[in-house]
């Protein structure tokens, strides 16, 4: 192992968890600014992609054993049945409700259902960036 | 008036495909999954039809947002028709390619590809709004790279590298012009950019920019600028090419009638005769290429750019009578054009090769192979009683009606050499001594004859029963003519 690899490694551990957390903050806070599942998607599967960089393909797998082509269908069916949920109540394709709740210290809390088909859309970018990158990075 | 029936034909497919990505290692359910999607997506389309004859347009404002701010789905007869037609193509071709595609495609995504694909067709089909036609355009074209290149043969990696780049050129050029027609016009809803069209008259400017439209669904269609789809259409698979041949240019000249009718019909002089041009040069070449060739492939490759440019020669006449007939005749093509694919592969998977020459007398053990096979040449050619003949008689009368008497006798002639070419393959193939022995055929191509004869049926159905679909067909044009009702029914909505 060469030494810079030992910087990138240390660096590397403490980052991912930044860029993670950034991520799940673009992802939230895309209902009324900036960010939504698109971005969110795109910065989880770059820290995904600097922990590949850092490591190997391989160690990420055993980190995360998750099968991204699978993931990013399964996101394509959590948007697509929340678009179809509107349908059973009767309003068009794709209608969103919302409300407020209390919650215990952090006060009062917008919840729309369209946050739900973010992360439908955040899977389904994590799943095909990360379906992409290994198929042209990895020789199987 | 929202009803979410409109987008299910785009749902349905959606959701299957995403299902049976899970489904990988399970081949049967994945057929399963894909007879059920496909036939589901059919009968919502039926039922659509049926709707718009009752009661009308059927449109839908995806999300709540009304016309023109929000997305539009927009269900009118021509969308209607379209979208139960390409379902019912696509079952044949789905239960040819169970028989014909072997384990390693269907262990590599081909069932959920062919189910995206169909949730491009059908998308582009049902939009109402320009930018969102793009969308799905894209969908289904990157559904067809994979399709194409998928096998990872040599001369399927060497067409798809071009297939993809002109369509990448096609596309941005598609971009481009939805561009320039945003900044003249403000708009992208179909409905809305024909009144404002309409209000601000067709000037130079959007006359120019409607014929980079038709120059990009040209490239889309085949129309003129087909160069690209022989080669690529004989790349892959029968099954694959069956469903392309059948739904894909389609798209094409769907985006043409639907552009040249709702937005675009100020200017005729400019644009319409373009098109007339087009289409002639399209049919000239198209009859040559397929007189030329002595490969199979080849042969019913230049078959679907004839078709093309006789579709849209009678959208460029742009009267009712021949907006009608280009619309049947687009109907007969879908499931005409399946339907030669279908046995065309079933011959070559016999005889192990597309070389005419090499087939000789497979009438000999295949009696109904080569009988269908007649049936589809005769309904390709435009003969009596089959359902080529209704449309191409349509086509024809109003193309003479209308003064383009040269124009049809160019249809007229591109028929007969249609018809030289397909019975050539019949000849070839069906007659003669036979070479091959049962027991040396590389195949049965028996699978071909469940969903040829499906297709056989309702060639000859479409051709007998022409008034009764001409009823539904005549709704379309009249929409097609009269854009109001379009805009009344998408801008009216609440």
């Amino acid at each position: 192992m060469r030494f810079t690899n030992v910087i990138l490694q240390t660096a590397t551990k403490v980052i991912v968890f930044i860029i993670l957390t950034f991520a799940l903050q673009v992802l939230f806070s895309g209902h009324h600014n900036p960010g939504g599942g698109f971005v969110g998607g795109l910065v989880t599967a770059s820290a995904i992609i600097l922990l590949m960089l850092a490591y190997d393909s391989r160690t990420v797998r055993d980190v995360l054993p998750v099968h991204f082509r699978r993931l990013g269908a399964f996101g394509i069916l959590i948007a697509v049945l929340t678009g179809c949920a509107a349908m059973l109540a009767g309003s068009p394709f794709l209608d969103q409700v919302f409300s407020h709740v209390e919650l215990p210290l952090i006060g009062d809390m917008e919840l729309a259902s369209a946050i739900l088909f973010d992360v439908g859309v955040f899977f389904t970018v994590i799943g095909t960036t990360m379906t992409i990158i290994s198929a042209i990075s990895e020789d199987e | 008036m929202n009803n979410n029936l409109v987008v299910l034909p785009i749902v349905i497919p959606l959701l299957a495909g995403a299902v049976m990505i899970f489904l990988r290692e399970y081949r049967r359910l994945q057929r399963v999954t894909g007879i059920l999607a496909t036939g589901a997506a059919a009968a919502v389309a039926g039922r659509l039809v049926d709707l718009v004859a009752r009661e009308g347009i059927q449109t839908l404002q995806v999300g709540g947002w009304p016309a023109p701010y929000g997305i539009t789905l927009v269900a009118d007869m021509l969308s209607a028709l379209l979208v139960f037609t390409a379902q019912i193509v696509a079952l044949a071709c789905l239960l040819y390619t169970f028989d014909s595609i072997g384990e390693e495609h269907e262990s590599h995504y081909i069932y959920p590809l062919m189910q995206f694909l169909l949730c491009g067709v059908n998308g582009s089909f049902l939009t109402g709004d320009i930018f969102n036609l793009f969308v799905f355009f894209e969908v289904t074209l990157i559904a067809s790279y994979v399709l194409l290149a998928l096998g990872g043969m040599r001369v399927q990696l060497r067409e798809s590298l071009k297939y993809v780049l002109i369509n990448m050129v096609a596309s941005t050029l598609f971009v481009i012009a939805i561009g320039y027609l945003y900044g003249v016009t403000g708009a992208l809803n179909m409905a809305h950019l024909s009144e404002r069209v309409a209000a601000a008259g067709q000037g130079g400017l959007l006359t120019v920019v409607s014929l980079l439209f038709l120059i990009v669904f040209g490239i889309k269609a085949a129309l003129f600028l087909y160069v690209w789809l022989p080669d690529s259409y004989s790349a892959p698979p029968p099954a694959v090419a069956a469903i392309f041949a059948a739904l894909l240019t389609k798209v094409g000249i769907y985006a043409i009638m639907r552009t040249f009718t709702l937005i675009f019909y100020h200017e005729p002089r400019i644009t319409h005769t373009v098109m007339l041009a087009m289409g002639a040069l399209t049919m000239i070449f198209g009859a040559m290429g397929a007189v030329a060739y002595w490969s199979i492939r080849k042969i019913l490759a230049y078959n679907v750019i004839v078709s093309v440019g006789f579709i849209v020669f009678a959208v460029g006449v742009a009267s009712r009578d021949s907006l009608s007939g280009a619309l049947y005749y687009l109907l007969h093509d879908m499931v005409a054009k399946a339907l030669i694919f279908i046995l065309g592969g079933a011959i070559i998977s016999i005889a192990g090769t597309d070389r005419l020459r090499e087939i000789n007398g497979l009438i000999r053990y295949r009696p109904m192979l080569g009988w269908l096979f007649f049936v589809a040449a005769l309904a390709l050619a435009g003969i009596p009683p089959l359902s080529g003949f209704v449309g191409k008689a349509m086509i024809l009368g109003s193309g003479i009606e209308s003064g383009h008497v040269l124009l049809a006798a160019v249809g007229l002639l591109s028929s007969l050499l249609v018809l030289y070419s397909v019975m050539k393959v019949f000849m070839q193939s069906f007659w003669g001594e036979t070479l091959l022995s049962e027991d040396e055929a590389h195949a049965t191509g028996k699978g071909a004859l469940l969903p040829g004869s499906i297709l056989a049926a309702l060639v000859i159905g479409l051709g007998l029963g022409a008034d009764w679909v001409l009823a539904y067909v005549d709704i379309a044009a009249e929409t097609m003519v009269n854009p109001v009702q379009y805009i009344d029914a998408v801008l009216a909505a609440p």
